[in-house]
């Protein structure tokens, strides 16, 4: 297996805030990694520092073997990393179908392809095809962020908090597209619902206070009790 | 009657001028955010270098392209030099824009002399048109049609081609459609440069109209796009060109009937659009 993102020790100050401060973690090649952390820990800061949107003041980021840290956030995109944010940021007055074509770096017969793939993925969003964006249910517009992320050819996607907000049942479908869009790409995700991580995800970082506490195999925090209550307060 | 609709029609290429002023604005605060107080300058350089390009080639069409021309070729640098070491902040913005403004009437001065400059009608465009008793001045017709044009050929490259649905997501939110692998900072750049370009139309289609050129024009007109920026809702395409109508409209009509409050008629209409939608009559997000 090979190492497709690491970050060393980065922090990471929001204006005079100092938001991350010291976060290490790695992704594997076709794994999905984790992110835990309370509410407030650095998780979504994580995956903003990662895309460039705010950026690491210190510490380094190697993306597929490069340093990204001081890349402009469309050259961290086109490096093939597709984010998925905590808002889903669905383009309101745009169409679902326009909301997939910015997004495709080139419209050749690749992405169409991988177009119809994603469509039988979230058959929701065929079905609202002309529906603007505005107008779509939370999880439509989940679904619809996560298409928007999938249409590109990308080796590694960024999924922030997927479930939030969403019902029981639309939470499973989405967990199902996130479990078939691991056969083709690295996920990192953040995901409060710790049954719901543990269901997807290989590997585990728990961040706390905007600082990495501890990292490994997913199956191991699914037995370590004490490291759960101290950071997750799950009993 | 007839006086009703010769208000209307002067209202109407009043307004269109206007709307092609302001539809550079909107765009620019919609997609960047930024507040642009030199658009005037490029109006201006629209009108002076239409004038001037009309005396040398003789051609109408030349010199509306050459004006247009010169608007880009100003936005390219105004962007370059002025607005990019701003971004982000609103009180630089205005202060050197507002500063660069002046700079840009000054250099009028430099170029083309410190008077105001006589600008022709070309034959084919002159006179007016009588039809059941109306009179309609050809002139102030052609103004809406190119006006009408602009807003059909820009609507047109914003809902149907990919540069114009990465504008308009842009406006939406300008950090995703960064991570979704698009510069929004060369994006803007064009747009910066087409808003100049369609502001420098707006000045060259201006000359013939008020028949004079004189650099301080810029700045009055600058000042009717703005309110007609916020009326429309601020990075509203359409709304611009709607509040541009009106404005245009209000203003005409006013002249007329209310000459004492012709002045006040903008500033009344923005207050009580505001009162009522703060937002503007369309907002970017929504519209
Ligand atoms: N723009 C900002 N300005 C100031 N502080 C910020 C900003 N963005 C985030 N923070 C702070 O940084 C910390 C981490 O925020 P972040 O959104 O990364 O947490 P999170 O782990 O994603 O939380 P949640 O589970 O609630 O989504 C919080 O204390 C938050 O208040
Ligand atoms: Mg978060």
């Amino acid at each position: 297996m090979s190492r497709l993102l690491t970050l060393e020790n980065v922090h990471t100050h929001i204006g005079q805030y100092h938001i991350l401060q010291g976060v290490s973690l790695t992704a594997e090649e076709g794994e999905v990694t984790v992110l835990l952390g309370r509410n407030g820990a650095g998780k979504t800061t994580t995956l903003r520092t990662i895309m460039g949107l705010s950026p690491a003041t210190s510490g380094t980021i190697h993306y597929n073997g490069q340093d990204i840290t001081k890349l402009p956030t469309f050259s961290i995109a086109n490096g093939g990393i597709g984010y998925v944010p905590e808002d889903q940021a669905v383009f309101t007055t745009l169409t679902v179908e326009e909301n997939l074509k910015v997004a495709m770096r080139k419209e050749d017969e690749a992405a169409m392809a991988r177009q119809d793939y994603v469509l039988t993925l979230f058959p929701d969003l065929k079905k609202f095809w002309k529906k603007e964006g505005g107008h779509l249910s939370g999880g439509q517009k989940q679904m619809l962020a996560m298409a928007r992320a999938f249409v590109n050819d990308n080796r590694l996607m960024l999924i922030d908090e997927p479930s939030k907000g969403l019902a029981p049942i639309v939470i499973e479908s989405v967990m199902e597209a996130i479990r078939e869009m691991k056969k083709q790409t690295t996920i990192i995700l953040v995901e409060q619902n710790f049954s719901m991580a543990a269901g997807v995800g290989d590997t585990y970082t728990l961040i706390d206070d905007g600082e990495t506490v501890q990292s490994g195999r997913m199956e191991e925090l699914v037995r370590d009790e004490e490291l759960k209550r101290t950071y997750l307060g799950i009993a | 009657m007839d006086l009703l609709l010769n208000l209307t029609v002067n209202g109407l290429a009043t307004g269109m001028l206007i709307f092609l002023l302001a539809a550079g604005l909107t765009l620019i605060f919609g997609l960047m955010s930024v507040l642009n107080f030199a658009h005037g300058g490029l109006f201006a350089w629209g009108a002076f270098s239409g004038v001037f390009f009309y005396g040398v080639t003789g051609s109408f069409l030349i010199s509306v392209i050459g004006a247009v021309l010169t608007g880009v070729v100003l936005g390219f640098i105004t962007e370059k030099l002025i607005i990019k070491p701003v971004y982000g902040n609103h009180v630089q913005q205005i202060l050197i824009t507002l500063g660069f403004m002046l700079v840009l009437s000054e250099m009028l001065k430099v170029v083309f002399g410190p008077n105001q400059i006589a600008a022709k009608t070309p034959d084919y465009l002159s006179g007016s048109w009588e039809a059941g008793g109306v009179i309609l001045i050809k002139y102030r017709l052609f103004i809406i049609l190119v006006g009408l044009l602009v807003f059909a050929v820009v609507q047109f490259i914003l809902k149907r081609t990919k540069i114009g649905l990465v504008v308009r997501a842009g406006v939406i939110n300008k950090e995703m459609v960064q991570a979704l692998g698009i510069d929004i900072n060369k994006v803007f750049l064009y747009v910066f440069m087409a808003g100049a370009g369609l502001a420098a139309l707006a000045g060259a289609l201006m000359a013939p109209y008020s028949g004079v050129v004189y650099a301080e024009m810029g700045l009055e007109f600058a000042i009717l796009a703005f309110i007609v920026v916020v009326i429309g809702g601020m990075g509203s395409f359409p709304g611009s060109l709607l509040a541009a109508i009106l404005v245009g409209l209000a203003g005409s009509y006013m002249a007329y009937f209310v000459p004492s409050l012709s002045l006040a008629v903008n500033m009344i209409l923005m207050a009580v659009v505001l009162i009522f939608r703060p937002q503007g009559l369309f907002t970017a997000k929504e519209a």
